[in-house]
C-alpha cells in the first residue's frame, strides 16, 4: 500500500467536510436570497410581463407602441434625461473641486469636512426638499435677500420649475458623487505629484497629466451613481417641480394612482430599468465592482 | 499677510494661488449643511405663512403636531403616523440586521465564484429604481392583503435596508481574521459557539451601526410607504409628502426639526461607535 492510497479515506472525509461547509455558508445567505426573490425578482418580473399585455388581455407590444407614439411620453423621457444629465454635470463641477480640496487636507480636517458631507446624506430627503421649498419660494429667504440688496426689484420664480428642481436635486446628489471620488483621490500616491514637479512640471501641468487621470475611476463611479439615482428620482421633482417638471418615476406613480393603468406604468418602468441596467453594466466594465462597494 | 505665501501642497502651491479653492469649498460645505437648518427657526414661527426670519415666535406648530386630536375620528394623524413609523423602523432592524449579517457571513466565507453571482443580486434593491420596487411590491401585496399592514411595510423597508447592512457587515468581516474561529473550533467549540463567542464580540460595533442605519433608512423611506402604507397605517414621511404636495403647512417644519434632531443624534452615535472600533484595532 502506497502512502497516497493510505491517505485516500482521509481525503474523502475532508472533501465531505468542505462540501458541508459550503452548504452551510450558502444556507446562511438563503433568507436574504428568499427576500430578494420574493420581493424584487417576482414582483418586477410580474411588471415585466404586465408591460407586454395589451388592453384586451393578449400578448402585444401595445404599451410600448403607445409610449413611443405619445408626445407626452417623449416629453417625459426628454425631461428625465435633461434633468439627470444637468444634475450630474453640476454635481461634477461642484463636487470635483470639493473632493480634491478634502483630499489635500490632513486626515483630521478632512474628517471634519466629511461630517459636512455626511450630515445632509443622513438628513431626511423630505426635510431637505422642504427646506429648499421654504428658501426658494416667492416670499422666501433668497428672494427677500436679493430684493433687500437691490439685486432685483420683483421676486423671481425659482421654485416650482426646472431651476428649483435642479437646485434641490444637486443638493441631494452631491454626497453620492463626493464619497467615491474622495475615497479614490485619497488613495492616489502623492509621491507621483512630487515626481512630476521634480521633473519640471508646473503645478497645473502636474494636476492635469498626473492627478486628474488617476482620479477618473472615482469620478466615473460617482457620475454613474448620481445619474442612475437621478433617472428614478421622484420626491424632489414632485415637490420642487410643482407639477411642471414630470419625470419618469412620477409618471409611473400617477399611472397607477390615478388611472390604474398597470400596462403603461410597467412599460415605462421596464424602460427605466433597462436604461439603468445598461448604465450599470457599462459601469461594472469600466470600474471594478470593489470600488463601487467600498463607498 | 505672509501666511498667504505658505506652501499648501506637495507641488509647492502657495496659499494665495489656491485661495479660491478654499473659499469655494467652504462655501459649498456651507450650502450643503445650512439650507436644511432653515426649518428650525421656521418651526418656531407664529405665522401661518413661511416668512423668514419669523416676526413672532410660538410653539403652535409643535402643539399642532403633538396634540391636534381630530374630533371626528378620535386620533391624531401625525402622532398615529409617527408611531407607525417607529414601530416599522424598529421591526425593520430585527428583520434586516440578522438576515443581512447572516448573508455577509456566508458570502465572506464562501468561494469567490458564488460571491460574484450573489453580490449583484444582493445589492439589487439599491440598483433597481425604487419606484419600480414600490409598484411591484404594491401589486404583490394586494394578492396577499398586505397593503396597509405593518408587515408589508416592514418587508418593504427591510428590502431597502438589507443591502446597507450587508455592505457594512461584509466590510467588517473582510478585515477580520476568520482563522480565529478555526482556532476555537479546533479546541472543540461548535461553529455557532465560535461565531458567538469569538467573531460576534469583534464585529459587534459594525452590527450596531448597521442596525442604526437600518432604522434610519426605514424611518426616512417614502416611496415604498407611499404605495404600501395606507389606511390607519400611514408613515410619518408619507403623511409629510402628501401634505407637502397640497400646501405648505408649517407643522411640517416642526416635524422636520424633530427629524433633524433624530438623524443627527443617530449619526453622532454611529460616528462615536466608529471611533471606538478604530481605537480598538
Amino acid at each position: 500500500m502506497t502512502i497516497a492510497e493510505m491517505e485516500k479515506p482521509n481525503e474523502r472525509g475532508l472533501q465531505q467536510v468542505a462540501a458541508n461547509e459550503r452548504l452551510t455558508f450558502f444556507g446562511l445567505t438563503l433568507p436574504y436570497l428568499l427576500m430578494v426573490t420574493a420581493l424584487i425578482v417576482i414582483p418586477v418580473g410580474w411588471l415585466f410581463y404586465l408591460s407586454f399585455i395589451g388592453r384586451d388581455g393578449s400578448l402585444s407590444f401595445e404599451n410600448y407602441e403607445r409610449m413611443m407614439k405619445s408626445k407626452a411620453y417623449i416629453r417625459i423621457f426628454l425631461t428625465t434625461f435633461k434633468i439627470s444629465i444637468l444634475t450630474t454635470i453640476i454635481c461634477a463641477a461642484i463636487g470635483y473641486p470639493l473632493a480634491y480640496f478634502m483630499s489635500q487636507l490632513s486626515r483630521k480636517w478632512a474628517n471634519i469636512c466629511m461630517i459636512g458631507v455626511l450630515i445632509p446624506f443622513w438628513t431626511s430627503l423630505l426635510v431637505r426638499t422642504y427646506a429648499w421649498l421654504v428658501l426658494l419660494q416667492k416670499k422666501g429667504l433668497l428672494n427677500n435677500m436679493a430684493i433687500e440688496m437691490g439685486l432685483i426689484s420683483e421676486p423671481i420664480k425659482i421654485v416650482h420649475n426646472t431651476t428649483g428642481t435642479l437646485i434641490g436635486m444637486v443638493h441631494i446628489m452631491l454626497p453620492f458623487l463626493i464619497l467615491p471620488l474622495y475615497a479614490n483621490m485619497r488613495a492616489i500616491d502623492k509621491d507621483t505629484l512630487k515626481a512630476a514637479s521634480s521633473l519640471g512640471a508646473t503645478p497645473t501641468r502636474a494636476f492635469w497629466t498626473v492627478f486628474f487621470p488617476l482620479s477618473l475611476p472615482g469620478l466615473l463611479a460617482g457620475l454613474l451613481i448620481v445619474f442612475v439615482l437621478c433617472l428614478g428620482f421622484y420626491v424632489t421633482p414632485a415637490i420642487l417641480g410643482g407639477g411642471r417638471v414630470i419625470m419618469a418615476a412620477m409618471k409611473i406613480s400617477s399611472n397607477i394612482e390615478l388611472y390604474f393603468s398597470w400596462g403603461a406604468a410597467s412599460a415605462l418602468g421596464v424602460v427605466l430599468l433597462v436604461v439603468t441596467g445598461i448604465i450599470l453594466f457599462i459601469a461594472s466594465k469600466l470600474v471594478s465592482m470593489d470600488q463601487l462597494g467600498n463607498r | 499677510m505672509s501666511f498667504l505665501n505658505k506652501n499648501v501642497s506637495e507641488t509647492q502651491i502657495r496659499l494665495k494661488d489656491r485661495l479660491w479653492l478654499y473659499i469655494f469649498s467652504y462655501l459649498i460645505l456651507f450650502l450643503l449643511i445650512v439650507p436644511s437648518l432653515v426649518v428650525i427657526p421656521m418651526s418656531f414661527s407664529a405665522s401661518q405663512y413661511l416668512e423668514f426670519p419669523p416676526k413672532e415666535w410660538s410653539l403652535r406648530w409643535y402643539e399642532n403636531y403633538f396634540f391636534a386630536w381630530k374630533v371626528e375620528n378620535g386620533f391624531n394623524d401625525w402622532m398615529q403616523a409617527t408611531w407607525t413609523s417607529l414601530k416599522v423602523a424598529i421591526l425593520t432592524i430585527f428583520v434586516a440586521t440578522p438576515i443581512g449579517t447572516m448573508a455577509a457571513y456566508g458570502l465572506v466565507n464562501s468561494n469567490s465564484r458564488l460571491g460574484k453571482i450573489l453580490f449583484p443580486i444582493f445589492i439589487s434593491p439599491m440598483m433597481v429604481p425604487i419606484i419600480l420596487v414600490a409598484i411591484g411590491l404594491f401589486y404583490f401585496f394586494v394578492q396577499f392583503k398586505l397593503v396597509g399592514s405593518i408587515i408589508g411595510l416592514v418587508l418593504g423597508h427591510s428590502l431597502v435596508a438589507m443591502p446597507l447592512v450587508l455592505i457594512i457587515v461584509f466590510s467588517a468581516l473582510k478585515n477580520y481574521d476568520m482563522n480565529q474561529e478555526k482556532v476555537a473550533r479546533s479546541l472543540g467549540a461548535t461553529r455557532f459557539r465560535a461565531f458567538r463567542e469569538i467573531t460576534l464580540p469583534q464585529i459587534k460595533f459594525s452590527i450596531i451601526s448597521a442596525s442604526l442605519i437600518a432604522f434610519l433608512t426605514s424611518f426616512d423611506e417614502i416611496i415604498i410607504s407611499l404605495f404600501v402604507a395606507g389606511g390607519d397605517n400611514s408613515t410619518i414621511t408619507r403623511s409629510m409628502f402628501l401634505a407637502l404636495r397640497d400646501q405648505i403647512d408649517p407643522t411640517i417644519a416642526a416635524i422636520s426639526t424633530i427629524l433633524i434632531v433624530i438623524s443627527s443624534g443617530l449619526l453622532i452615535i454611529i460616528q462615536l461607535i466608529g471611533n471606538k472600533e478604530n481605537k480598538k484595532d
